[in-house]
């Protein structure tokens, strides 16, 4: 499909093997901080911002979007045995997958009031999932929540984003050794919101994190989902699907820090556009540290370009420090359904619709089976459906 | 009996310093059975007419009537006239990404029959057709022409004519860039269907070789925008000793 990329995408991509000039944490404008005041406010020619739109972020980034209570309402549904509190910000358990990596993310940090702590003990098998409920109401909000799953339990949490609002968060994932931890993010705002947030899972000894990240609405939507192991034997799962319609701007920013030995990783994300000026950004960076010997790890990026106007920038990157590893690679492809493609599926009796629905499912298909969540599977495709229906209409 | 009846058929596209016509009054009729061969040098309008029959935005009709059985085909759709039963091979069959051979054969033979064909006898229906056309099985699991070399294109492209029983085949360039063993085997593939006498076949080729294996029952000359010549099978003989020399210098008018 290489011949096939629309005008104005761009699939890039790089293979670095040891000294690396530009190794990817030195390719931010700041270390990962806590604190905001460690970030200057960024003006868009930075590496991590040069595909956002800043005036869009409504003052997240320059400290001029200051929480008015109206925010986000959050509500935790979650079956018996798991805990589910509000905390302070001086709660031991905040701040420990990780620092934030951007000022955003910082900003989020520094200034929410309360935090939800979710906790399943250890040696639990959830037969239900845990949903959270997060419903924008227009107004501004900083957020943190904090989902741990202690040593050999196993539970799936849904995390849906609906409404309006201009939300910064930051979310972390503590996994005991040997859980199994499924999250699905599934953001399903209204047209209007903005969503900027980090989250951070930190993957104990032999335990599995899958994460499903699902993003449909919003005017703009920015997520970083990174990836570090705790200890050996660790694995992670990063799926993604997107549908990026009109005037929308959805980036996604993966890291995987293989920081530590014998820990895999796979990174499957799949996105589809549609409509003038939409615009989807993919960045994947993994680095595989001189300590990550038996490394296994792949990431793929497939974006489906549906009509003129849309953009795609996707940039994999994969910086490698030992040779003694199991597997690394990347892929991104951007393709695009045209007229030609139409005409072909019509000249075989397919009407026109129906064609592009058969392309889009057909593109979608493997990755929502992979997913592995019945439940899930049978909302995305209606979802799809219902995103093509919009915007065909 | 299915009757195409194309008369004084006019098409332009458009081109810089405005539109161009292409075709320039098309008499031609083809009917359920017969095969015509349209042979005719490069840039003679040959796959302007398969295209204009087909339906693509490209080519705009400025002139002439195209009917079905009686039916207007010109104010139908792409996939209406496809489901009238208009079929056209292309020569340069696209790739559609994220979409299976089977889940495409199965989606067009739905929409062409009008209803799903039964799993059984379908899954039946297309190994056997796969097999005659020396296709592996693990094709239909491949998305359509993607990575496909211009053969497993072509073939499938015949795969698709055994399925969806079309009255009218358009065949464009079917023979380009075959080799002898490739041509043979889309050619019988292209043979199983005219036996049926079902269809009417219009088989649109710049070389004679494809002749050798399907057999015209009319040869007709395009250049310039029409149909210059006509006749039985004898004309090609005499194309293939003599080119479109005659053709293309303007000794022929109409």
């Amino acid at each position: 499909m290489a011949d096939n990329t629309p005008a104005g995408s761009t699939t890039d991509g790089a293979i670095q093997v040891g000294g690396a000039k530009q190794p990817i944490d030195a390719r931010v404008s700041a270390p990962a901080s806590y604190d905001v005041a460690d970030f200057p406010v960024p003006h868009g020619r930075e590496e991590e911002w040069r595909f956002t739109p800043l005036e869009r972020l409504r003052g997240l980034h320059d400290g001029t979007a200051v929480a008015d209570g109206a925010g986000v309402k959050v509500e935790v549904t979650a079956p018996e045995g798991v805990t589910v509190e509000t905390v302070g910000r001086d709660d031991a358990r905040l701040g420990k997958a990780g620092k934030p990596v951007d000022r955003v993310a910082a900003q989020a940090y520094s200034s929410f009031e309360k935090a939800s702590v979710v906790s399943i003990p250890k040696n639990t098998v959830l037969t239900e999932p845990v949903r959270i409920a997060v419903h924008g109401e227009g107004g501004v909000a900083y957020g943190h929540q904090v989902v741990e799953i202690g040593a050999f339990s196993e539970a799936i949490v849904v995390i849906d984003h609906t409404g309006d609002a201009t939300l910064a968060a930051n979310v972390e994932y503590l996994l005991g050794d040997g859980a199994k931890l499924t999250v699905v993010s599934v953001q399903d705002w209204d047209d209007s919101a903005v969503h900027a947030a980090q989250h951070t899972a930190l993957v104990g000894r032999d335990a599995r994190f899958k994460s499903v990240i699902v993003t449909f609405g919003g005017d703009l939507v920015r997520l970083h989902p990174r990836v570090v192991y705790g200890a050996p034997g660790g694995e992670a799962e990063l799926y993604g699907l997107y549908f990026t319609d009109n005037g929308q701007h959805q980036e996604h920013r993966l890291f995987v820090d293989h920081d530590t030995p014998h820990c895999r990783s796979n990174v499957v994300f799949k996105g589809a556009l549609q409509g003038k000026d939409a615009h989807a950004v993919w960045i994947g960076d993994v680095l595989i540290r001189a300590a990550a010997e038996g490394t296994d790890t792949y990431e793929l990026n497939r974006n489906l370009v549906l009509t003129d106007g849309a953009r795609v920038d996707s940039v994999p990157n994969l910086e490698i420090e030992t040779g003694e590893i199991v597997g690394a690679g990347h892929a991104s492809a951007t393709g695009r359904f045209d007229d030609e493609q139409l005409f072909y599926l019509m000249a075989r009796g397919i009407p026109a619709d129906e064609a592009r629905r058969l392309v889009v499912r057909g593109f979608f298909a493997e990755l929502v089976q992979q997913i592995g969540i019945p439940e899930l599977e049978e909302r995305l495709i209606a979802k799809i459906e219902a995103e093509l229906e919009a915007s065909v209409a | 009996m299915a009757t195409l009846e194309i008369h004084d058929l006019h098409v332009s596209v458009d081109a810089e310093g405005g539109p161009r016509e292409i075709l320039r009054g098309v008499d031609l009729t083809v009917k359920q059975g017969e095969t015509h061969a349209i042979m005719g040098p490069n840039g003679s309008g040959k796959s302007t007419l398969a295209y204009s029959l087909a339906g693509h935005p490209k080519y705009t009709i400025t002139g002439g009537t195209v009917t079905l059985d009686g039916e207007d085909v010109l104010e139908m759709s792409v996939d209406e006239r496809a489901r009238a039963g208009v079929f056209l091979a292309m020569q340069y069959p696209v790739e559609v990404p994220g979409v299976s051979v089977s889940n495409f054969l199965r989606t067009s033979a739905t929409a062409i029959r009008g209803e799903a064909p039964k799993l059984r006898t379908w899954v039946k229906e297309v190994k056997e057709s796969m097999a005659r056309l020396h296709m592996d099985p693990s094709f239909a699991e491949r998305n359509v022409n993607e990575g496909f070399s211009g053969g497993e294109k072509k073939r499938h492209e015949i795969l698709q004519l055994e399925l969806l029983k079309p009255k009218i085949a358009i065949l464009d360039e079917t023979d380009s860039g075959l080799d002898v063993d490739a041509l043979r085997i889309v050619s019988e593939g292209v043979n199983r269907v005219r036996d049926t006498g079902e269809v009417g076949t219009l088989l649109i080729t710049h070389y004679t070789r494809i002749l050798r294996y399907i057999k015209p029952d009319f040869v007709h000359v395009f250049a310039n925008g029409r149909i210059a010549e006509s006749g039985g099978a004898e004309l090609a003989d005499k194309l293939e000793e003599e080119g479109y020399e005659a053709y293309t210098t303007g000794g022929v008018t109409a």
